[in-house]
């Protein structure tokens, strides 16, 4: 049923189709409306499962590491200082190998205060062994968070679900709602054979000893870079059971491209038609949208890659002391190659600031100078 | 066998849910605690624990010392990880199994505390148990808001300069449904606190006051003579409130002297003359009040 919902709507929607057993939430900007969405749903009885309203979001990561750990479905949304107060207990969830679903609605951390969009505190988490989906629309939040249990559960790794601050978590869109039955087919209930059970006794989480602990920390990153298959194995269903496809990067006019923008998140969807205008004055531009940034798609940035066409990273987030995060991830993956092209930084939409048609293509045609100087450029709009 | 004793073995259930070759030391309180708790709960139970002397005591990786599931979380969330456990077990369909958080003074009085408060505001179905040592002693023996006045740690060289939490207030203003305070020399009251606790519905909490030998210096043979010299000082009265009603479980009058309970231990051996005064005036001032109570 084709429905007109916000982002955050369309992330409640998903956790309640998902048939999630407990759901723990504490409310934040501009993440909240996720947590009331999950409240009106749970009282028309399109949500069944436990709510447990919170004191704090450390607290809201607790309870999804007990109800997980006790083979429960499990689901929370939050942004901003609420992912960061949430640290500790991401790396707890994912040494744990509990497949808890979470929707981060992107904003910037303070200080100084600041309500709006970038990247910085999902970006933040990028070690904590969440896998990372960053979507551009409201119909790809609700997929992906459907994709993402089961991802999940397979794989037994948690999953972030990111989508911008504002731009989708509080504008309408047309989204295609499937039917419980249809969602049922593809995502059958979650069977834990470890959950905790008293005819059961044994220990979770107990000191490990430094070579256990290696073997154990070797597994989980083994089973990151598997990830990249899982994940595409359970698009083909999804897209088999309901016709939208997502891979883990989205090229875009990329064949004869002179220099290729990469970015994530909705400023991709800008990014697609700053590529358009370019092309419409004659210059050979592309795109590229970084969908899936944990695991991230080595090989297949590799694959997009020609000796020659630089590449202009358009970072929502940095690394103070060493810059655009993306930048550095993609100069990484690709540096390798023997005849690896140059990679540019730019830095911007940082707080909210608009990454729009201009500012996107001011920077396409920068980079495609392919000047090979300094590495990383701060960029503002110039409105 | 003598009468006493006879009776004791009736009253405590033999059914062991503690193993030997734990790793606590000496005359550790806690393991006393431990052990004695399981007894009234059975074994349909389990634990969280979060960092505290238990995270080691319960034993290494796949070596544990206790016959019910323990799931380890971090030091800040030991009530709400509770809840979690609770609410996932009754969204599989148990409903019986009774959780239990069990932390030290410094996951419940400090860093905690927050945590705490949602659950016991939200009258989460869980027992929640604080193993009060009075001090950090996993970490080894820095002050936390459990440590009493006069108390040396590595944090308070002179003597903690401020008085103990009082952490029983701040629960209770949380209108739980079951409270209590328990210590292992009384191990009858101890098991039937924790047996009335399993059968309770929402919000338990019990708090056990529990000596350690190297934090409170003192021989590990003395364990037990300070669990109840702290009861018989009337420095830590046992009682209970069940949804609001208060019951006193063995009387304050007569007490003996708190001198006899601070003699020994190396941790008040700075005390002042002054010092062992005020604190027996504190105590007999909280005891009136309770007594009134």
């Amino acid at each position: 049923m084709r429905k007109v919902l916000t982002g955050n709507q369309a992330a409640a929607w998903a956790a309640a189709l998902a048939s999630v057993d407990v759901v723990a939430a504490y409310p934040i900007t501009p993440a909240t409306q996720v947590c009331e969405t999950l409240a009106e749903l749970q009282a028309s009885g399109h949500y069944k499962g436990r709510y447990v309203k919170v004191e704090s979001e450390h607290s809201a990561m607790s309870a999804l590491l007990g109800a997980a750990s006790a083979g429960a479905r499990t689901f929370t949304a939050t942004s901003s200082q609420g992912l960061a107060y949430m640290h500790e207990m991401l790396h707890w969830v994912s040494g744990a190998r509990l497949p808890i679903v979470m929707v981060d609605v992107n904003r910037a951390l303070a200080a100084p205060w600041n309500l709006w969009s970038d990247q910085s505190d999902s970006l933040s988490q990028r070690d904590t062994g969440w896998l990372q989906f960053y979507c551009a629309s409201n119909q790809e939040v609700l997929d992906t968070t459907l994709m993402a249990f089961k991802i999940s559960e397979r794989l037994r790794l948690p999953s972030m679900v990111i989508m911008d601050g504002f731009t989708l978590s509080h504008t309408y869109e047309p989204v295609d709602v499937p039917g419980a039955e249809e969602v049922a087919r593809f995502l059958p209930p979650w069977r834990e054979p470890s959950a905790l059970d008293p005819k059961r006794p044994a220990a979770y989480g107990a000191l490990a000893l430094p070579k256990e602990f290696t073997r154990l920390r070797r597994r989980l990153e083994n089973d990151m870079q598997r990830a990249l298959e899982t994940i595409l194995e359970i698009s083909s269903e999804f897209e088999e059971a309901f016709g939208r496809s997502y891979g883990l990067i989205e090229p875009y006019r990329v064949g004869d491209a002179e220099a290729l923008l990469f970015c994530a998140g909705a400023a991709a969807s800008t990014m697609q038609e700053a590529v358009d205008a370019l092309r419409a004055r004659g210059k050979a531009a592309g795109g590229v949208r970084l969908r899936v940034a944990r695991p991230f798609p080595t090989y297949s940035v590799r694959a997009l890659s020609r000796p020659g066409v630089p590449w202009a990273v358009v970072d929502r987030a940095f690394s103070p002391g060493s810059g655009g995060v993306f930048r550095q991830e993609l100069e990484a993956a690709l540096y390798p190659l023997s005849r690896h092209p140059s990679v540019r930084g730019y830095i911007a939409g940082l707080g909210g600031a608009d990454v729009t048609v201009e500012l996107l293509s001011e920077i396409w045609e920068d980079a495609v100078l392919d000047r090979k100087d300094s590495t990383e450029a701060w960029m503002e709009d110039a409105r | 066998m003598s009468e006493t004793a006879r009776a004791a073995k009736k009253s405590i259930p033999e059914p062991e849910l503690m193993s030997a070759g734990h790793t606590a030391c000496q005359g550790c309180a806690a393991t006393l605690s431990m052990r004695y708790a399981l007894k009234g709960l059975g074994s349909e139970t389990i634990l969280v624990i979060p960092a505290c002397c238990w995270t080691v005591l319960a034993g290494a990786s796949k070596r544990t010392s206790l016959s019910v599931p323990v799931l380890h979380a971090p030091f800040a969330g030991a009530a709400a990880t509770a809840c979690g456990v609770k609410h996932g077990l009754v969204s599989r369909g148990d409903d019986s199994t009774t959780v239990v958080a069990w932390a030290g003074d410094g996951g419940t009085f400090d860093i905690g505390l927050q945590s705490l408060s949602g659950a016991a505001d939200r009258n989460e179905d869980i027992l929640y148990v604080c193993y009060d040592n009075e001090a950090y002693m996993n970490t080894g023996i820095q002050r936390s808001g459990g440590t009493p006045r006069g108390a040396w740690t590595m944090t308070t060289p002179e003597g903690a300069d401020r008085p103990k939490k009082d952490l029983d207030a701040i629960v209770e203003a949380h209108h739980p449904r079951y409270f209590a305070t328990a210590t292992p020399a009384f191990a009858e009251d101890l098991v039937r606190k924790f047996k009335k606790a399993r059968e309770v519905k929402g919000f338990r909490f019990i708090r056990i006051l529990s000596p350690c030998p190297p934090g409170w210096k003192y021989d590990p043979e003395a364990t037990v003579r300070y669990s109840r010299l702290a009861v018989q000082t009337g420095l830590f009265p046992l009682y209970e409130v069940e949804d609001g009603n208060f019951r006193l479980n063995r009387a304050l009058t007569p007490r003996r002297p708190v001198s006899e309970y601070l003699a020994g231990q190396g941790r008040y051996r700075g005390l002042s003359a002054d010092s062992v005064a005020r604190i027996q005036a504190e105590i007999d001032a909280r005891c009136a009040g309770l007594e009134k109570r």
